[in-house]
């Protein structure tokens, strides 16, 4: 049962982050965009990763992707005439692509992790009381500035969207 | 602690943690290359989410197979920046639209020369 639902859950994240780099319109890719991240909460509560599971839909599937469709309706952008890649791009994405190549290979052939039963490992990310231990005495800090973080981006977002008078374009 | 059909799931639990760290590789390749082969700042910039989500994947089951819970904390602040980041990046693209009035990123070379 959690073995077909890995395999459903792998299949549906990979098809459609294919989807998001193959589609000719920016709508469709956020749609798939939206796909993968399900597919990848449904893998975070196989892995017992239940506030996370709900976490990622909330915070990525329901601010972050309507944000990306807010934005790419707003700007209305035309593709227009699709230039050829120069033969740098094409030398680096085969090296790129060659490398990540080798990587899975020697990966999948010799760079298997040996882990206990996963039956036998006692779960401890399934409770919102251990996360909450977690975050109050050890990460205290980090919980302190990821806040002043999320205040500082807030404060640098309306900046940036503010209209400044007298910067002319620079084309 | 939960409510048990979800308790259940993880009774019969055959996938490897190599399967979850395979998924992650390949889920971070497809974002890589859509990085480097996608023209639109836009689609660009939810490759670079989809390599983020990967290395949580990676986290998660690090976390789930040695039955800590540092993994799954790190995913939580990953995600609070995640969402910054998308905030004030999306602002910038805004904005970048506003001068150019395009977001092609071969039109936007005026760093060039």
């Amino acid at each position: 049962m959690s073995d077909l639902l890995f395999h459903l859950f792998a299949l549906l994240t990979v098809a459609s982050a294919l989807g998001v780099v193959f589609n000719k319109n920016a709508v469709a890719s956020a749609l798939c965009f939206l796909l993968s991240l399900v597919g990848v909460a449904g893998l975070f509560v196989l892995l017992d990763a239940f506030l996370l599971a709900v976490l990622l839909v909330l915070v990525y599937a329901g601010a972050v992707v309507a944000l990306f469709l807010f934005i790419i309706m707003l700007l209305d952008m035309q593709g227009g005439d699709r230039k050829r890649f120069t033969k740098t791009t094409i030398l680096s994405a085969t090296v790129a692509g060659g490398l990540l190549l080798t990587g899975l290979v020697t990966f999948a052939s010799h760079g298997l992790v040996e882990t206990a039963d996963p039956a036998a490992v006692k779960v401890v990310g399934s409770s919102l009381r251990a996360y909450a231990e977690q975050l109050f005495t050890v990460y205290l800090l980090p919980v302190q500035i990821v806040g002043f973080l999320l205040l500082i981006a807030m404060l640098g977002v309306i900046v940036l969207s503010k209209k400044f008078e007298g910067l002319e374009d620079v084309k | 602690m939960f409510p048990l059909p979800l308790a259940t799931l993880s009774e019969a639990f055959t996938v490897t943690l190599n399967a979850y760290l395979y998924l992650a590789a390949v889920l971070f390749a497809v974002g890589f290359f859509g990085v480097l082969l996608r023209k639109n700042t836009l689609v660009i910039y939810m490759c670079l989410e989809l390599m983020l989500v990967a290395s949580t994947i990676a986290l998660v089951a690090f976390s789930r197979y040695n039955g800590v819970l540092d993994g799954n904390v790190f995913v939580f602040f990953i995600l609070t920046v995640a969402a910054a980041e998308v905030a004030v990046g999306l602002a910038i693209i805004v904005a970048l639209f506003r001068r150019r009035q395009t977001v092609q990123v071969e039109e936007l070379n005026a760093l060039k020369n």
